[in-house]
């Protein structure tokens, strides 16, 4: 390992601008001539619009037009689409409903977009926004997840009950059977509440078009520049591909809620061309409550079967999926394949059978959140897994290990095969971080002082590194997974490198400017790291699912092969020795057995001067690309264990420890790996203790500005201690598992786990705010009481 | 309109703003010191700190004509002669930051919170003092670290605060 090599924490490149102000958010880009869109968004969850008039707005001083979904219509602009197929038990596929970028008849739920406005300054498009008028017919709404398939309201023609799919995996017959022959069932029903993925930045976009080259250019808030350039031009047809430029700058965190493509961009883009201006939009905090793809909105009931010795036999699991009023980009994919795979958790479970109801309600789109169907699969296996130690009367860490799988490559029940891995190695040195062995003395103590301590485990696990191409084409996904890299080497011997990777908080420009260094044997002040343009990068799958260690560096380092064995040629012949004499080593090219050799630098020059070859033997310059597809998804697991303590009179339940001990498979920055474990927990504390998502029966979010919706603070989390195991992944060149989302997988659970062991009863919900563990509180001393 | 001036960043500017205009948005869209950022619309989420006449305050929460005749201090503002300020080099150095959004806000509360409370901040004073600023990306553990170490370099530095 070199001082800036992989495994180094070395300090971020990129903290330079942003800890000076100089970052560059797409909010910060102002352009030429710009005017500024405001949407009208619905106040009703469920409306037939009988008619628009935006004459009174266009009037009022400033605008310059309004637009609504007619004029979509009328320039053949498609809707948003969802780009995974699941097809229903019968084989049916999902039922799609249209899904306008304005609407069009009809309106869905509240913030749905019902015009914009594009005028010289946002306030006068916001006074102008108020002087359309909307004649709508009310409709009675539907909200509620469990309720969506029995209401008398249709939110969508094409599926008359609002079932989206009926949907399954695993084995049925299989799984009655190892029920039948169980000693024990332990029976769950769970909710998992909806969140708001709330990145600080609020969406944003700059649309842009040239009429002297008819160039279009979308500055936007995005993951994955490309996808979007791709669905803006081969679906939604705003304009060709190649003839759209997609720039995705620095971008203020993400958490899946900017992978997806959005009525707000789309109309940017467009715009602009109709009002020959820039266009530009920035979502305010309340617009990002009612519009962003909110995450996770779950209802389970599951099983869990267990013979006399306490051995896991089967599982199965009934969810409903709340999928929001219209099929968000991904949707479609979260509550199923993203979901269900992972409900073998790290045990060895020899059947299981899952159905899922994805259904239409009256509600914002529900797509991906950090971890997207995982967090989801790891509450209701970490539960079910809890409640039946105690049921049986085991201790919930030794039931865990006694259930383990140990053996690799293992092939679940639900289509996964996960390829390596040690849990009891995590589970051990857990036990040992969070001094395990005195809880009960800490337990009696907090006693003594009127309080109630509880320890929660979660042994997760997590499918990333998304995804073999084939393998998920087979699954319904409309696209491929793999990941593209460009290594471009200067005449002076710096590099270059064009990722398809998307960083906005993920720190690439360090750590994969790390790679290189660690590879090519020079400085990381030596190496520029490019993303999010698509000028510049040819094409790229973006950032999400864990995938830009696994998979974008892989693409890198796959390029960076290429780099070294085009250059072991240009050296051979600068040495005049033969090509399979000359090694690579520490940044050399050298003659073996000899003391002859170049530095990388020497090479990339003589590369570029190409004076001592002929351009006929060999292609002068030395730049090298790769698209790298993956294996198989990767397998990062690991323990966490939450210890709370209670005050049964407040009902305050305050984090006193946190352990967590993953495996990720090989680390390339542990300080920055750190850091993401740290943020994913304290995504999963606010959904376990404070994140809850309110809509009231007629559709109404009550939840949506700060004040309402509790986000976590600082003072809400506690310090976490962080450490690691490492079984190096197999199924990527580099031994990379992922990082990202392990802390928002692990840690509800893991929460609830500690509160239900403080409470001695399971009745709890998430959020378990003070107020509903105050009320549990009560609960479990009525109990006592009557015990 | 109306006519404001005001000292921002040891720089005199005067402008004509319409009466509606944020601080916050003055300084973005007016000055173009996009380095303030805004995350909400509630007053919650601290990415507008700035200090005014020396205090942190949250610069969506008030006019621009409020801060006439003020001296308001930016995050492009603090770092002096090409150094960064203290904080800023502790932010880099404990990894304070990820997506850098809410970082401008979080330094400049974390250089009041050392004013007001001192070189010397425990590890609950942090948290409790950080109540105005939200971070979803760090889960404030490398905030925490990186606001008690910056303080103590602030006491190391006593010039560059002066400075500020
Ligand atoms: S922008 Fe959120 S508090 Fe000012
Ligand atoms: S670093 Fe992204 S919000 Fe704090």
């Amino acid at each position: 390992m070199t001082a800036s090599g992989i495994g180094a924490p070395v300090r971020r490149k990129e903290d330079q601008r942003f800890v000076t102000g100089q970052g560059r958010y797409v909010d910060d880009f102002n352009r030429p001539g710009q005017a500024y869109a405001y949407f009208l968004r619905s106040p009703h969850a469920h409306a037939a619009i009988r008619s628009i008039d935006t004459s009174p707005a266009m009037i009022m001083p400033g605008v310059v037009a309004v637009f609504t979904g007619d004029d979509l219509a009328a320039d053949k602009i498609g809707g948003l689409i969802c780009g995974w197929m699941i097809h229903s038990k019968d084989g049916s596929p999902m039922k799609a409903g249209p899904h306008p970028a304005l609407a069009q008849g009809k309106v869905r739920y509240v913030g749905d977009h019902v015009a914009v406005v594009i005028a010289e300054t946002l306030a006068q498009a916001k006074d102008a926004a108020e002087a359309i008028l909307v004649d709508y017919d009310v409709l009675p709404a539907v909200v509620d997840t469990a309720q969506a398939t029995k209401a008398p309201v249709q939110v969508h023609d094409v599926s008359p009950d609002n079932t989206v799919f009926n949907w399954h995996l695993g084995n049925k017959e299989e799984t009655q059977a190892a029920f039948a022959r169980a000693k024990h069932v332990t029976k769950i029903d769970l909710i998992n509440n909806r969140l708001v993925p709330n990145p600080i930045e609020p969406r944003a976009a700059v649309g842009e078009y040239d009429f002297g080259t008819d160039n279009y250019t979308l500055y936007t808030t995005s993951q994955n520049p490309h996808v979007a350039r791709l669905v803006l031009s081969a679906f939604i047809g705003v304009a060709p591909e190649h003839k759209l430029r997609v720039i995705a700058p620095d971008v203020g965190g993400g958490f899946g809620s900017k992978i997806f493509i959005y009525a707000e961009e789309t109309v940017c883009v467009w715009a602009a061309k109709k009002v020959r201006r820039p266009v530009k939009w920035t979502s305010d905090r309340s617009e990002a409550f009612l519009s962003d793809a909110h995450g996770r909105d779950h209802v389970t009931h599951a099983e869990m079967a267990t013979d006399e010795n306490g051995r896991i036999l089967g599982l199965r699991v009934h969810t409903t999926a709340n999928l929001g009023a219209y099929l968000s980009t991904f949707s479609s994919s979260v509550p199923t394949y993203l979901y269900a795979p992972l409900l073998s958790g790290q045990y060895d479970i020899p059947a299981i059978y899952c159905e899922v109801d994805g259904v239409y309600t009256n509600t914002a789109p529900v797509d991906a959140y950090r971890g997207a169907g995982r967090p989801e699969a790891t509450f209701v296996v970490e539960r079910l897994v809890e409640k039946a130690a105690r049921e049986l009367g085991k201790d919930p860490a030794e039931f865990r290990r006694a259930n383990y799988i140990t053996q690799f490559p293992h092939t679940t029940p639900v289509i996964m095969t996960y390829d390596t891995g040690d849990y009891a190695a995590s589970l051990d040195k857990a036990l040992e971080v969070a001094d395990y062995r005195n809880f009960q003395q800490r337990k009696q103590e907090s006693a003594r002082n009127g309080k109630l301590r509880g320890i929660g485990f979660s042994s997760y696990i997590e499918a990333c590194g998304i995804a073999p191409s084939q393998a998920v084409g087979s699954l319904g996904a409309g696209v491929g997974l793999w990941e593209s890299a460009e290594v471009r080497v200067n005449p002076t011997g710096s590099v270059e490198v064009l990722t398809g990777s998307h960083s906005h908080g993920q720190g690439h420009e360090t750590t994969f400017a790390q790679l290189v260094s660690d590879r090519l044997g020079i400085s990381i002040d030596q190496v520029s790291i490019v993303h999010g343009d698509t000028d510049k990068v040819q094409f790229g799958m973006g950032t999400y699912g864990s995938r830009s260690g696994a998979v974008g560096m892989s693409a890198i380092a796959k390029a960076i092969d290429k780099v070294i064995a085009k250059g072991k040629k240009v050296a051979a012949h600068v040495l005049e020795a033969s090509e399979g004499d000359i090694e690579f080593k520490d940044g050399r090219f050298g003659v073996a057995g000899t003391d002859r050799s170049l530095a990388f630098g020497e090479v990339a020059l003589q590369a570029y001067i190409a004076h001592k070859f002929s351009g006929q033997d060999l292609e002068p310059g030395l730049k090298e690309g790769a698209f790298y597809d993956p294996t198989n998804f990767t397998f990062p697991a690991g323990v966490h264990i939450c210890e709370v303590e209670i005050d049964p009179d407040t009902g305050v339940t305050k984090i006193e420890r946190w352990t967590a001990v993953d495996d990720f498979g090989v680390i390339i920055n542990p300080m920055i790996v750190e850091g993401q474990v740290h943020g994913g927990i304290a995504q999963g504390v606010g959904q376990a203790l404070l994140e809850g998502t309110v809509y009231d029966q007629s559709g109404q979010l009550i939840t949506a500005s700060f004040n309402d919706y509790c986000m976590p603070r600082a003072i809400d989390l506690p310090s976490f201690q962080v450490g690691m195991t490492v079984t190096p992944c197999p199924s990527n060149p580099l031994g990379i598992k992922g990082c990202g989302e392990a802390g928002a997988i692990a840690a509800p659970p893991a929460v609830i786990n500690a509160i239900t062991d403080a409470l001695g009863h399971e009745d709890i919900a998430m959020p378990a705010t003070p107020q509903a563990v105050w009320r549990a509180a009560q609960k479990a001393r009525t109990l006592l009481a009557a015990e | 309109m109306t006519t404001v001036s005001l000292t921002v960043n040891g720089q005199p500017v005067t402008a004509d703003v319409d009466p509606r205009t944020l601080l916050v948005q003055f300084l973005r869209e007016n000055l173009r010191l996009t380095g303030t950022h805004v995350g909400c619309d509630t007053s919650q989420c601290g990415a507008c700190v700035v200090h005014l006449n020396g205090q942190a305050v949250k610069s969506c929460t008030i006019l621009a004509v409020q801060a006439h005749a003020s001296v308001v201090t930016t995050i492009e503002g603090i770092a002096g002669g090409g150094e960064l300020h203290p904080m800023q080099a502790a932010f880099r150095e404990h990894h304070g930051l990820q997506c850098g959004y809410c970082t401008p806000g979080m330094i400049m509360s974390a250089i009041d919170i050392v004013n007001r409370k001192g070189n010397a901040l425990d590890e609950q004073t942090i948290r409790a003092e950080l109540e105005g600023n939200l971070c979803r990306c760090t889960g404030y553990h490398n905030i925490v670290k990186a606001v008690a170490a910056g303080a103590q370099a602030m006491a190391q530095a006593p010039l560059q605060q002066a400075a500020e």
